[in-house]
């Protein structure tokens, strides 16, 4: 691979990059020959000839995409233009905690240890975590020491401008929160145009003893940009950890989420909203590993598909045999709106313990008629009725997110999505 | 108000009704009543827009206006309300919420903008007092756990806070006790004008000691095959319905 020229040879995380490129080599991308991968084709995807490292700098107004901030609380921001660090949209600090930039903690003295640490050593060696490994030059930085609360919520955002005929982007982000800490991140993709964008992302988390964090994922971008996810949080005992992602936009979205439980006591919470259609595909693939004993995992995803749109849900819970006591939840509920949407959905249990309480179900439907005619009836035209019952469907999943401007930017997103102007305020 | 002429109508190819002709004026309360599968609810759901059935033969005038084309919603914004006698359960949405939803949108369809928050919270305190509703019940997912009687309660809620021209309360007797028969028909009661109408569909007489009818007409296999002044429940009630159905088959 002629890139190799490209990338800093001398970064302390070299030796891991070559690895890295070289299992990359040896495994490619996935096809649907491979079991995890079956219903997700890449074909449409990967037929574009992207450019890998960007050669314009390019800059953004911030009013121009204010929106796509939750801009009406106060929060840091990192933001990235086509892969490079934009100074003049980001707010940083390193007061009392590190919100910055994975470029300067790879290479400053003083993250080094945190780096020996934690980089790289819960993203599995599959092909596109391989393949950031190697090429990522930048993401988010994230460290907040022990019994620290990140006095605001943090925004991750990625823009693309389009500058490109076709990009690829590559973003790594490492989140350390140390013991009995607290932080809330907001992680949105974003592109400006139509032209199409790849963008493989991998983000490492470590919620350490006692610690809560709390993750929301806004997918909501352009009809060709695609996103490859894949994020891995490896928990202490007594942590509290969720994930929630609102997958709305995009060709093409995988979400890798990864938890594993190594320790007591720890709560996992993994919860999704999808609302597609056109020819738009989410693929959400998650794993809980339980490894040790008297730890929960909640999982709850909602999937609305309209018109050609495919779904995919692969839910593996794993149960070590030391880990007993442990509950498991997973729910898998979705509507089909149209006779050419699909979904394939596919629960997976490992349990070798014998003492735990597992449970899973999913379901497909289709919106309940009379729910319609009893709304209808009141005077809810059929397109809010509808809006109603979609957003009632969901609302499991957004009334557990903590930051109200969160959820109220996403009843907006699926009152737009749907086109209708309702206020939701249930 | 509101006037059937001959109607006849079917759901998946079998004919419900068989004729139908009713004529409801502002400030009547008509009862129609007729034992089980006679066409009682189809009558309901087919005025109120049920898209399942289809009318094969006459017609549905409301001031006037054949309402055949029409939605239910559209139905609902010119002033029909039908009271479910199985209200449907819908979790996620607050009955407040939907409440709020249901009289904007009916408001919009009339050129007419939002109902201010303030004046909307006084019109739900005032309604659900008269219906001895908590107030907690109103923030709780729409019909969801609700048991029966709460459940119709809840509609006459409704139907207060969307003041309709024409309220069909198919069976909201079943499913209540007493105490709860004596609110819901005292709502009806105080809801009553001289512009508005009530149709009340019920297999018993004891709502219609409540709420009590000027017009009793008995529906039978289609039909209405009898009509005549409240006096005409009490026979109902006495006499079961066999001698009507000798009367039309002889």
């Amino acid at each position: 691979m002629a890139f190799e020229n490209l990338v800093d040879v001398d970064s302390p995380v070299h030796d891991v990059r070559s690895k890295a490129i070289k299992t990359f080599e040896a495994q490619g991308f996935p096809s649907k020959r491979d079991e995890e991968w079956k219903y997700t084709s890449l074909n449409s995807v990967l037929k574009h000839d992207y450019s890998v490292f960007p050669k314009h700098e390019n800059a953004i107004e911030y009013n121009d995409v204010k929106k796509y901030f939750i801009h009406d609380i106060d929060t840091y921001k990192i933001v990235f233009i086509d892969g490079k660090y934009s100074s003049h949209l980001s707010q940083t600090t390193h007061d009392g905690i590190d919100v910055c930039l994975m470029s300067s903690a790879l290479t400053k003295p003083k993250y080094k240890i945190l780096i020996d640490n934690y980089f790289n050593k819960i993203a599995t060696k599959d092909s596109f975590s391989s393949l950031n490994t190697a090429f990522s030059q930048e993401g988010a930085y994230i460290h907040i020491p022990k019994n620290k609360l990140a006095p605001k919520p943090i925004q991750i955002v990625h823009f693309s401008t389009g500058s490109e005929e076709a990009l690829m982007l590559q973003p790594r982000n490492l989140i350390v929160v140390d013991e009995n800490s607290h932080v809330q991140i907001i992680e949105r993709h974003q592109s400006l145009t139509d032209n199409p964008v790849l963008t493989n992302s991998v983000t490492e988390i470590y919620a350490n003893k006692r610690a809560i964090v709390d993750y929301y994922k806004i997918q909501n971008d352009n009809k060709n940009a695609s996103l490859i996810d894949s994020t891995f949080i490896n928990q202490k005992q007594e942590s509290v950890a969720s994930v929630h992602t609102f997958s709305f936009g995009g060709k093409l979205t995988r979400n890798n989420l990864n938890f594993y439980q190594n320790g007591e006591r720890i709560d996992s919470t993994l919860k999704g909203v999808t609302i597609i259609g056109d020819k738009q595909h989410v693929d959400h693939n998650t794993l809980v590993h339980h490894i040790e004993p008297n730890c929960e995992s909640h999982q709850d995803y909602k999937g609305i598909f309209g018109d050609n749109a495919t779904g995919v849900f692969n839910g593996k819970v794993l149960v070590n045999k030391e880990a007993q006591k442990t509950n498991a939840f997973q729910a898998n509920n979705n509507i089909l709106l149209s006779d050419k949407a699909s979904i394939n959905t596919k629960p997976q249990l490992e349990i070798f313990a014998d003492d735990v309480k597992c449970s899973h179900g999913c379901t497909i439907g289709q919106l309940d008629e009379n729910a319609m005619f009893y709304m209808r009836s009141r005077g809810i035209p059929e397109k809010e009725a509808k809006a109603l019952l979609m957003y009632a469907f969901s609302n499991n999943v957004l009334s557990s997110v903590k930051i109200p401007e969160i959820k109220q930017r996403i009843t907006k997103i699926i009152a737009t999505k749907l086109g209708v102007k309702i206020g939701f305020d249930l | 108000m509101l006037k059937i002429n001959n109607l006849h109508a079917s759901v998946e190819d079998k004919a419900i009704l068989r004729g139908i002709n009713l004529e409801v004026n502002p400030g009547e309360v008509h009862a129609i009543m007729g034992p089980n599968g006679s066409g009682k609810s189809t009558l309901a759901a087919v005025i109120a827009g049920k898209e399942e059935y289809e009318v094969n033969e006459g017609e549905i005038l409301l001031y006037d206006q054949n309402i055949d084309e029409l939605s239910a919603e559209e139905r609902a914004h010119k002033g029909i309300f039908m009271s479910f006698q199985y209200p449907v359960e819908i979790p996620g949405v607050s009955v407040t919420n939907f409440m709020k939803t249901a009289i904007n949108e009916t408001r919009k369809a009339k050129g007419l903008p939002d109902m201010p928050a303030n004046e909307m919270l006084k019109m739900i305190r005032e309604k659900s007092e008269m219906l001895e509703i908590d107030r907690k019940f109103l923030s709780r997912s729409l019909n969801e756990g609700f048991s029966g009687g709460e459940k119709k309660r809840n509609e006459i809620f409704q139907m207060a806070m969307l003041e309709p021209k024409l309220a069909i309360l198919d069976e909201t007797d079943s499913g209540l006790d007493i105490d709860a028969l004596r609110i819901v028909a005292n709502g009806v009661n105080k809801l009553k004008s001289k512009d508005n109408a009530v149709i009340v569909i019920t297999h018993y007489q004891r709502l219609l000691d409540h709420i009590v009818p000027d017009f009793v007409h008995v529906l039978y296999d289609g039909r209405i095959v009898k009509s005549g002044g409240k006096e005409l429940a009490h026979e109902l009630e006495e006499k079961g319905y066999d001698w009507i159905k000798e009367e039309v088959n002889a």
